[in-house]
Order: structure tokens, then C-alpha cells, then sequence
């Protein structure tokens, strides 16, 4: 299952022991809180200014639904007018088909010259999420990623930490290292005198990149949506660096995921109003890049689509979980996650981070491949607020726990301490005598461990919590005893019926 | 009216001086308030864990319990939250058509405190006194699942001699999460930590929430760390009157 090897990254710690490392780290702790801070504040200052920002989520969301329900048709109308167009679409079940399709069309454009075996890459998901650089790499072809981003990522040898900001987690000092160290090894060196100013990290990059967009035969990019009625696919970005591998290669490759469709041109519309808003807080996107298959004398001589599976087919059987095949990526839940904040991307352990990672990843693998990360969640709900699409993550949050569970209970011979522990709790909560008879124990053994009315350190499982917290002790009398012993009984108050059943 | 208290388990057996305040309180305001003794819990522990079958006898005895009254009240953001948002989801996957029609009778009467108080009896002045500096923490599922918005806010601005301080960053979760606590208590921490520091700067004596169980995680933090800062439900506050002062 190659696929999964690279969403859910091979070796990474369950969420809860990677993000006590990440905690540990107060610098990308700082690096964290200032950038998504910042993108927080942008977001809602420029979402507030439309007056139909409510509706243009509603509208997108209902857009999504439709596209969702009938994909099959959609991607069939892409296919027929991207062909028309010129262009040629491939169909990947999984990653490696993917992979394989990607490989051998490069190979074949570069004939025996060994020197024409490389790729300019636009920043993208799909392409992280498959594995692709690195299976292009086994078949000795060397891909460049041009996102600045991505690049220091790429230099530094290391993995993106954010949907949108992959190297949200570097600070401009530890950037300007990476340059300096790295960029010789990869092409044109980072200047002697490179300092950490923003201007001069940017054009060290830009006289690195130069060289890679002049030389480079082909590209390969993501796409955010694709319109099945024209055939048109589009591409956002800030740099303007995905559109120079969109325009000067001779051949042009784009990996998709099958979700990405729209049914109609216009609906880009919605989606071009709502993405950069809601990602970089921006009113519009610097650059976007629309084409439709191939023209005469204009940009690349060659088109592939190629249109990936890689467990969105399963994810879609599900009722509660599809919506978060929605996702249009802007990681405007990553920016207000309080989780994510204080963990970063890396303790997700896989190349979708934050909210929208923790329902999307389990789904696209199995949720045994990733069972810690749907509880990587106190289910406060600001992601949901935040979706641009309405995903209510949630909602497929406890959908999922609820799967990882079961799942649990299916694999093994005996419960887990935690299920015997529900099981008792749902025993004594099923029962008001029950309930009562623990309450009157509990305040009986606070007496004994209480002091000024507060426990101090616990044992088992209670041990993490008491770590930092006192918790205050059980009451002597429970609000049930107190209204016994000082109200008089109401016909309501039997609870008999109940009582039997319980 | 005629008011059901649902108490919660939580509160129930840790904090009943939070349910003699929601008794007192609408008492005072001239309602009839009845405890009715078969209730146990609205299951939320076991949903949002994953332990989804568990969950079913609870939201049955929830629907059973609670028939019938003019409002059932609930003293917490979280389970009101529980019942209104997943207790036909409970009853649709694990119940039959009875409970699912018992479920859909019960669910439009159940209300957190601040809901009740101002949507149903349509008060904002309870005719409270707290002279004390008070700082409001909204909590996640009142703010989010419930949107209560600014109901406790204008309950508490009328309460005389308070001196309401805002707290900064006051939406951000307290980093509590049920067993989210248990599961990522580094991280838990991490954000009780961030609370704690805001509710600090506010200089208040007390912090105030709709819910016992963020008061719990907020309030055993504080209490660690000795800074003396206090907390009290939103309910013990609007249910303190001149009286309590002599």
C-alpha cells in the first residue's frame, strides 16, 4: 500500500508522543503562534468584508455536495473536454499507478538524454501526498520544487508542516542556514554575503529557481479545481512561480485528485472568493492560472490529466465522512486550530496536517493506519466556523472515533483498559441507584485523599491529568441526595419505567 | 413554567451547589423547578470517545426521564450541546422508531441556563448581586454547538455591583476536551497554560463558565499554581443575592 506509506508517513509516532516532542520546542512553538496568529487576524478582517460571506460558503458547500454525489459523471465530462481540448487524461487507482503514469510520460519526453530528466514542480498536495518526487528520483529523474516554501522544505531535507505555509515551522535564520548549505548541492549556490532579510532570502531563490524554469522541459502540478464543462483546469499561488512552470515547459503534467472537479466554469466563480480569503487573507490571489488543454503557439505543447484515486472512492462510501473530500485546501482550519498551533504539522504525521488532516488521513488510509489522529481534537468547533466549505470536522471527528473504536474491538482478543473502563462508566451511568451508590462511595474516599476540599496527585490513567491540575474533591451530598433529603417527591420523580429498563 | 432540571452526571456528584443555584434561582423568578430522580447522564463521554453503542441507554433514559416538561434546563454548554446535536444521532443509528420520535419530542424542550433565562423566560436581570471582579469564559459548545453568543454576558452585566473584565482571547478552548485531556495531556496543558496566563491578567477573583467541567480543568490549574483566583458557574453567580452578602 504504497499510497498510504507517504499520506501517513512511514515510522511517525502516534499523535500524542509527537506532539510532546513538538512541545518541546519553544521556538517553533513561537514561529507557530506568530504565523497563524497573523493569517487569523487577515482571514477574518477580509472575510468580514464581504456581506454574502455567509452565502458564498453556503453556495460552495451545496456546490461540493452536488459534485460529490455525482463525480463519476463530472469526471467523465472532464475527461471528454480536456481530450477535446488536446490534452490526455490518465486514470490512477493509487499512488503507485500514479507514480508509474508520471515516470514513464517524463521519461518519454527526454528521449536518451539523461540531462533532460528532471521536473519543475508547482506547489502541490496531491503530488506530496503520492510520493512523487521521491518515486521519480528511484527512476533518476531529479524534481525541483519552485514554491519557495516547498524549496526550503526540499533543501532542507525536510517535510512540509502546513497545507499552505510548508515551512510555517522555519524562522528566517534557520531559512538563510538552509540556503547557504543546501542550494550549491541543487543547482545555482545562495550568495557569500546572504543575510536573513526577507528580500534577500527571496532573491537568492528567485536567481536559483531562474536557472530551473529556462532549462526545465517539463512540469508538474497540482490543480485546485478543474471545470468538467470546459475542461479547464486552474491553479492559485502567491509567487508567480507556478506559472512560470505552467507557461515555459514543452510538456505539462497534472496530478488531480478526483475530488478536485466543478461541474461548470462558472463555479469558479465561488471558489476564487472564498480561497484566498480564507488562506492567505487575501482579497485575491496574486496569481491564477486557468488552461484548457493545448494551444497553438501558447504555453505547453503537451497536456496530461492525471486523475487520482488513492482512497477518495472509499472515503466517498462514506455518508458522514465524504465531506471532507470538500476541502478545497486553504488550510484556514490549520490557522485557527488550537491544537495545531501549539503542535505544528509534523506531529500529525502525514502530509495533511491540522483539522482537516486528522478526518481526511484516517479516511484515505484506513483508519487503523491512523487511529490516534482523529482525537487530536477537544472538538472545540473553530474549525468548523472557519471552513469556507462548511466542513463539519467535527462531526467526522467523533464519526471516526467511533470507527477507530470499532475497529479496535474488532482486532483484538481482549478490551483495552479504556474499553472496560467506558464499559463500567455506562454501567454505573445507566442507573440513577447505580450512579447514586458511586457518588456516595467517591465522597467517601475524597474524604480521604482531600485536602481543603482539592486532590492533589492521582494514580493510573488520572496520573497526566493530576500532573498539573488539582481536582476538586467529589461533595459529601450529590445534588440528588440533597433534593431527596430536603424536597418532597413529584410524581416525575419515580423514574421507574426508566429504572427497569436500565 | 414548569422547569425539569437536568443536573448532569458530572455536576451531580462534584459541584451540587451549581444545581441548589439554578433551583434557587428560577424559583426566585417565580418557576417551578423538579428534579426528576431517574436521570443519570446525556452520554457524552462515551459519544465523543467512540464509544457509540454505549451511548444508546443513556440517550434512552434521557428521552424517557425528560417527557413531558415545559423546558428541561441543563447547567452545562457540553451536554446541552450532547442532547440537541447528537442524540438523534444516537437514537437514528442504534435506536428504534419509538425512541427516534421520543427523542425528537424531548430535544426542542432542553436548554442550557443562559438560553432559558433569556429566550424562554425572557430575563436578562435576575436580580442578582456579586460585588466582585469577575472575568467570562464562553467555552467551546456554548459558543460553537449552542451559539449562545452574549446571552450570559448580558445576564452578567445586570448583576449588580459585578465588575465584569473581559478576557483576552476568551474563544480560544481551554485545552480541557473530555478525555482529550487524558489522551494529549502535553497539549491539553499547553493550552490550560495560555488560559491561565489570560485569565491572570485580568486580575479577577473569579472566573466564571457555563460549563463545571472547563471550570475544573481552568480552576485545578489556578489552584495548583496557588494564584488565588476563584472560579463560580455562571448559575452561583446569578443565584447570589444582597442577602448571601449579610
Amino acid at each position: 500500500m504504497s499510497g498510504a506509506d507517504n499520506v501517513v508517513w512511514l515510522g511517525a509516532p502516534a499523535f500524542p508522543e509527537a506532539a510532546r516532542t513538538a512541545l518541546a520546542d519553544t521556538r517553533l512553538r513561537a514561529n507557530l503562534r506568530r504565523a497563524t496568529g497573523t493569517i487569523r487576524d487577515k482571514r477574518l478582517a477580509v472575510a468580514a468584508e464581504l456581506e454574502d460571506w455567509e452565502e458564498l460558503r453556503e453556495t460552495a458547500a451545496s456546490v461540493k455536495r452536488h459534485t460529490l454525489r455525482h463525480l463519476d459523471h463530472h469526471l467523465l465530462r472532464l475527461e471528454k473536454a480536456v481530450t477535446a481540448a488536446g490534452g490526455v487524461v490518465h486514470w490512477a487507482s493509487d499512488a503507485a499507478e500514479a507514480n508509474r503514469i508520471v515516470t514513464a510520460l517524463v521519461k518519454a519526453t527526454g528521449g536518451g538524454d539523461i540531462e533532460k530528466h528532471e521536473v519543475v514542480k508547482v506547489k502541490s498536495m496531491a503530488t506530496q501526498e503520492i510520493g512523487l518526487n521521491e518515486a521519480l528520483a528511484d527512476a533518476g529523474i531529479r524534481a525541483y520544487e519552485t514554491d519557495l516554501a516547498e524549496l526550503i522544505v526540499q533543501l532542507g531535507g525536510d517535510r512540509p508542516s502546513h497545507i499552505l505555509v510548508p515551512a510555517i515551522h522555519r524562522g528566517r535564520s534557520e531559512i538563510r542556514e538552509i540556503f547557504r548549505r543546501e542550494m550549491g548541492e541543487w543547482g545555482r549556490p545562495a550568495p557569500e554575503d546572504l543575510t536573513d532579510e526577507p528580500r534577500d532570502l527571496a532573491e537568492a531563490a528567485r536567481l536559483h529557481l531562474r536557472e530551473k524554469f529556462l532549462r526545465a522541459k517539463v512540469a508538474v502540478s497540482g490543480a485546485n479545481f478543474a471545470a468538467a464543462d470546459t475542461g479547464t483546469i486552474a491553479v492559485v499561488e502567491s509567487e508567480g512561480n507556478g506559472r512560470m512552470c505552467l507557461t515555459l515547459p514543452e510538456t505539462l503534467i497534472t496530478v488531480m485528485g478526483i475530488e478536485k472537479v466543478l461541474p461548470s466554469f462558472a463555479d469558479l466563480d465561488v471558489f476564487l472568493q472564498l480561497l484566498p480569503r480564507s488562506s492567505t487573507g487575501e482579497r485575491m490571489n496574486p496569481y491564477t492560472s486557468l488552461w484548457t488543454g493545448v494551444t497553438e503557439g501558447d504555453g505547453p505543447r503537451n497536456f496530461h490529466l492525471v486523475l487520482l484515486d488513492n482512497g477518495r472512492t472509499a472515503t466517498l462510501a462514506d455518508e458522514v465522512g465524504r465531506q471532507a473530500l470538500a476541502c478545497i485546501r486553504c488550510s484556514a482550519c490549520l490557522n485557527v486550530c488550537p491544537v495545531y498551533e501549539r503542535t505544528g504539522g509534523h506531529a500529525y504525521g502525514s502530509v495533511y496536517p491540522g483539522p482537516i488532516g486528522a478526518v481526511l488521513t484516517p479516511q484515505l488510509v484506513g483508519i487503523e493506519n491512523a487511529a490516534s489522529l482523529p482525537f487530536a481534537s477537544t472538538l472545540c468547533g473553530a474549525c468548523y466556523d472557519a471552513c469556507p466549505v462548511k466542513i463539519n470536522i467535527p462531526e467526522v471527528l467523533v464519526h471516526l472515533r467511533a470507527e477507530a473504536v470499532e475497529a479496535k474491538r474488532r482486532d483484538r482478543l481482549l478490551p483495552t483498559t479504556e474499553a472496560l473502563a467506558m464499559k463500567a462508566a455506562g454501567a454505573v451511568l445507566g442507573s440513577p441507584r447505580r450512579l447514586a451508590a458511586v457518588q456516595r462511595l467517591a465522597a467517601m474516599g475524597a474524604r480521604l485523599v482531600a485536602r481543603d476540599g482539592r486532590i492533589g496527585a492521582l494514580p493510573g490513567p488520572f496520573a497526566r491529568w493530576s500532573g498539573t491540575r488539582d481536582t476538586p474533591a467529589p461533595a459529601r451530598e450529590s445534588l440528588r441526595a440533597w433534593w431527596r433529603r430536603t424536597r418532597p417527591p413529584t410524581s416525575e420523580d419515580s423514574g421507574t419505567t426508566a429504572e427497569r429498563k436500565g | 413554567m414548569r422547569i425539569a432540571l437536568f443536573i448532569t452526571c458530572f455536576n451531580d456528584t462534584m459541584f451540587p451547589r451549581t444545581g441548589r443555584a439554578v433551583t434557587e434561582l428560577l424559583e426566585r423568578l417565580g418557576h417551578t423547578v423538579e428534579f426528576p430522580q431517574g436521570q443519570t447522564c446525556c452520554g457524552q463521554m462515551h459519544f465523543n470517545t467512540g464509544y457509540r453503542p454505549e451511548t444508546l441507554p443513556m440517550v434512552r433514559r434521557f428521552a424517557e426521564v425528560f417527557a413531558g416538561y415545559d423546558a428541561v434546563v441543563a447547567p452545562s454548554g457540553s451536554c446541552a450541546g450532547m442532547v440537541r446535536d447528537h442524540h438523534r444521532v444516537v437514537a437514528a443509528q442504534y435506536g428504534d422508531a419509538a425512541l427516534a420520535e421520543a427523542v425528537e419530542h424531548v430535544v426542542p424542550t432542553v436548554y442550557e441556563l443562559s438560553e432559558l433565562l433569556v429566550d424562554v423566560l425572557g430575563v436578562t436581570d435576575v436580580g442578582a448581586c456579586f460585588p466582585h471582579r469577575v472575568t467570562y469564559h464562553p467555552t467551546c459548545h456554548s459558543l460553537r454547538m449552542l451559539r449562545v453568543g452574549d446571552r450570559p454576558l448580558r445576564l452578567l452585566r445586570a448583576v449588580k455591583g459585578i465588575d465584569l473584565v473581559e478576557l483576552p482571547a476568551a474563544e480560544s478552548c481551554c485545552g480541557f476536551g473530555g478525555t482529550f485531556a487524558l489522551k494529549n495531556a502535553d497539549v491539553s496543558n499547553a493550552m490550560l497554560a495560555d488560559k491561565m496566563r489570560h485569565v491572570q491578567n485580568t486580575g479577577a477573583e473569579f472566573l466564571s463558565a457555563g460549563d463545571n467541567s472547563c471550570l475544573t480543568h481552568i480552576g485545578g490549574g489556578l489552584s495548583r499554581l496557588r494564584t488565588g483566583v476563584g472560579t463560580m458557574h455562571l448559575a452561583e453567580i446569578l443565584a447570589s443575592t444582597e442577602g448571601d452578602l449579610r
